[in-house]
């Protein structure tokens, strides 16, 4: 169902669809707009922080409103804009490669995004309820437990809610790779991104819950008078900054594995040319999993662990440098004598590889214990990290928004704009932050809120801002590009840019039931391979037949609202006990839609066999 | 063929709680998220074990644990993992009164833990001012504890629930990886219990 028929059943039908929808399509959507919306807030936090940085000792926000901004530009890009994008690619696109129906748990993936989303709200409603929080995004302790406004309280409640709809949303997807997969799709015939995603997925699993117990902590200290972190009763402010990492390092891979997903899939196809070392491409990746859980403590080589935690720290962090290179280089091998079309989404694909590379080298750099003594706490760190994140994972979401648009809104983006709204953002990015590592280096620390005149940092600062703002003006032109999109482009084809995997053998959008027949998969690249022996379309693996289907259901966005009315009740009870009134309305929300879904079944339908046949023609 | 049809066979299959693709799905998602549950009390106990010694001058591990009461409450829930254990066993064999029986059982015995479970924490509240706030060792042990404790209530309430629900029309190919999936559940909060019981009492009493 696309989106114009939804319109034509008037507003409101159109919001109870999306409100009570279980399809993984319809959730990439809401995920796409939701996420999006977040990243346009954060970006928009970027550039007050880089107007503030603009000149030396400016005065154009205070210091406390600087430490919020800080504070929620991180968090926000991190948990509300990164994570959620990448959920609302791999909620369009997994199902699809893998040739199936839905992911295993329809219902379960709605309530992920629900609680994402009102965690992302409640984050955000400290702006407007007494301050944000403003302990920097790690939020260490005793900084965050210590800080008088309930900001940090905001930060503990909505990172809570939103992080157990990460875990679902984890879980699902793993158990749809392990069990939906279509016949004759084995593990080694998956495709790239689906492989990530697997990987990704089990990060998640097991890293958000060391942040859940963390937040846990945080939370009962204070709000509930504990003192897990209170020194003078016994306390360990050190245990923030483990259970923190241990889920934060993982946290970077579960961003980056999947855009690593994307762009095998962009260069593979764009260069017409099987993956170069799919198999080495494969094992680098879930090594990569596996040592990403064995680095966390790279960021406190400065508090005190000793010589030799620092030292195999060190050196498991400079391993991942091995997997991560073989797959620069198989990239690079893929597109080596292949018939390459620079669209839009191969540029942003070309254009990631020398800029993670660099993020990579600095990520060298910081791993030695012993010279990180003296990258700490600078931009340098703040270079490093934003070479990786927006170097990788902003560029990978751009090259997969580019890529799969037709899959998901059923018209490809015009392509001229894609390129006008690359080559700004692509030259701000390196303008904002390559200046950035000399000034960590000549001593600039991060989360200051102002820099002297007369050091040297004048001129950097601001040839970085400047580059913020060639940053927005690429966003802008890609929003711009999105509406024109829309309204004028023609609908595009099932198979738009000649692609070599299952998503691209069925119609742009796909139909609600993404496969009439589940196909047949008799390698990697499904589809080329039929195109290749000159067949139109995939093998089915399976005679015509009545198809299941999940019914919609309101009770996930109930279910996280009662979590959003019960987040004001725990951060507002230390001032009152009144407040308490609202925990016990919330968590009684909440239990009770769990009990009714419990109780009640859920059957689904099946859309009848002849019902198919009869929308044989338009599909 | 309805939903009815296929989810009451005439003959139920010998494993019905992996018969069907959502009770399948179901299974393998359940051993998913008790692996997350693993890294969060391992979270837990990490957080107990750095701060099992900070007493801030009050009463540390030693003085406070009986472990007549705890061996106790172990003996309750292991024994609540084999009646539940049991009534899996009846439900493959299609056999649902004898499996609500064990299923009550386990519920029963849960319960009894539970109550121990209060009297032991007021126990150290009332005669040793050992509270949640009184030092770090007390925010850490109430938490760790607390969060078992908070997984055998919903445990509890859970089996209940669907006990409640299906009284009436027996077992089923959509119920019965319900069933499984909580007595996997009672499982993992006694694996749990075991850990606590030798990291918590015997280390404190011990080390
Ligand atoms: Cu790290």
């Amino acid at each position: 169902m696309s989106t114009a028929v939804a319109q034509k059943k008037g507003f409101g039908a159109f919001m109870w669809d999306y409100l009570t929808t279980v399809d993984h399509k319809k959730i990439a959507h809401l995920y796409l707009v939701a996420g999006g919306l977040f990243f346009l807030l954060g970006g928009l936090e970027a550039m007050i922080i880089r107007i503030q940085l603009i000149k030396p000792d400016n005065e154009f926000i205070s210091a406390g409103l600087y430490n919020e901004m800080i504070t929620m530009h991180g968090t926000t890009m991190i948990f509300l804009a990164a994570m959620p994008l990448l959920f609302a690619l791999m909620n369009a696109v997994v199902p699809l490669q893998i040739g199936a129906r839905d992911v295993a748990f329809p219902f379960l993936n709605s309530l992920g995004f629900w609680l994402f989303f009102f965690g992302g709200l409640i984050l955000n409603f400290s702006w407007f309820m007494g301050g944000a929080p403003d302990a920097g995004w790690t939020a260490y302790a005793p900084l965050s437990t210590t800080s008088p406004t309930h900001g940090v309280d905001f930060y503990v409640m909505g990172l809570q809610i939103s992080g157990a709809g990460t875990l679902i949303g984890g879980i699902n997807f793993l158990v749809t790779i392990v069990n939906m997969r279509a016949p004759g799709m084995s593990y080694m015939r998956m495709p790239l991104f689906t492989w990530t995603v697997f990987v990704t997925s089990t990060l998640i699993l097991f890293a958000f819950p060391a942040l859940t117990v963390g937040l846990f902590l945080m939370m009962f200290d204070r709000m509930f008078g504990s003192v897990f972190f209170d020194v003078a009763s016994g306390g360990n402010v050190i245990i923030w900054e483990h259970l923190f990492w241990i889920f934060g390092h993982p946290e970077v891979y579960i961003l980056i594995l999947p855009v690593f997903g994307v762009f095998s899939e962009v260069f593979s196809t764009f260069s017409k040319k099987r993956l170069f070392g799919y198999s080495a491409m494969v094992f680098a990746t879930v090594l990569i999993g596996f040592l990403g859980f064995m680095v966390w403590a790279h960021h406190m080589f400065t508090t005190g662990m000793g010589p030799v935690a620092n030292s195999i720290f060190a050196v498991t962090t400079m391993a991942i440098a091995v997997p991560t290179g073989i797959k620069i280089f198989n990239w690079l091998f893929t597109m080596w004598g292949g018939t390459i079309r620079m669209t839009t989404a191969m540029l942003w694909s070309v254009a990631f590889i020398p800029t993670f590379t660099i993020g990579g080298m600095t990520g060298v750099m910081l791993a030695a214990a012993a010279a990180d003594y003296q990258y700490h706490d600078t931009y340098f760190v703040v270079a490093h990290f934003h070479y990786v994140i927006v170097g990788g994972v902003v560029f990978g979401i751009f090259a997969a928004l580019h890529y799969w648009w037709p899959k998901m809104f059923g018209k490809v983006l015009n392509e001229k704009l894609g390129k006008w709204a690359f080559w700004p953002f692509f030259i701000g990015f390196h303008l904002t932050f390559f200046i950035q590592h000399f000034l960590g280096l000549m001593g600039m620390p991060r989360r200051y809120w102002k820099f002297l005149d007369g050091q040297g940092l004048d001129t950097g600062n601001l040839i970085s801002t400047i580059g913020a703002f060639f940053m927005a003006l690429g966003v802008i032109i890609f929003l711009w590009n999105v509406i024109y999109t829309a309204m004028k482009e023609p609908k595009a084809s099932a198979d738009p840019f000649d692609g070599r995997t299952l998503e691209w053998s069925i119609p742009s959008p796909p139909p609600f039931y993404n496969f009439k027949q589940t196909p047949l998969v008799r390698g990697l690249d499904a589809l080329w391979i039929e195109k290749s022996e000159g067949k139109k379309a995939m093998t089915p693996a399976e005679p015509l037949g009545d198809i299941h289907m999940p019914y919609g259901s309101i009770i996930p966005f109930v279910m996280s609202f009662g979590l959003f009315i019960a987040g004001f009740g725990f951060i507002y009870q230390v001032d009152n006990p009144v407040w308490l009134s609202l925990v016990f309305i919330g968590m009684g929300i909440t239990l009770g839609s769990m009990f009714v879904r419990s109780v009640k079944d859920d059957l689904g339908y099946h859309i009848h066999k002849e019902d198919l046949e009869k929308g044989d023609g338009q599909v | 063929m309805s939903n009815e049809d296929i989810l009451n066979p005439k003959q139920m299959p010998h494993e019905p709680e992996k018969a069907t693709l959502e009770g399948k799905n179901k299974f393998l998602g359940f051993w998913f998220f008790l692996g997350g549950e693993t890294v969060l009390f391992a979270s837990l106990f990490g957080t107990y074990l750095a701060l099992n010694d900070s007493t801030a001058g009050g009463p540390g591990t030693e003085e406070l644990f009986g472990l007549e009461l705890v061996f106790v409450m172990t003996m309750l829930l292991l024994t609540s993992s084999l009646t539940s254990v049991y009534a899996m066993y009846h439900m493959k064999n299609n056999n649902f009164s004898k499996m609500m029986v064990w299923l009550g059982v386990t519920v029963a015995l849960g319960f009894t833990f539970l109550g121990f479970e209060i009297y032991e924490f007021y126990h150290y509240i009332h005669e040793y001012e050992f509270t949640f706030r009184s030092s770090a060792l007390g925010s850490a042990f109430y938490t760790l504890v607390g969060f078992h404790g908070g997984h055998v209530l919903f445990g509890l309430l859970w089996i209940l629930t669907l006990m409640g629900r299906n009284a009436k029309r027996g077992l089923n190919l959509y119920n019965a990886p319900k069933f499984y999936i909580a007595s996997l559940y009672w499982h993992f909060i006694d694996v749990v219990w075991v850990f606590i019981f030798t990291v918590v009492y015997l280390m404190g009493k011990v080390g």
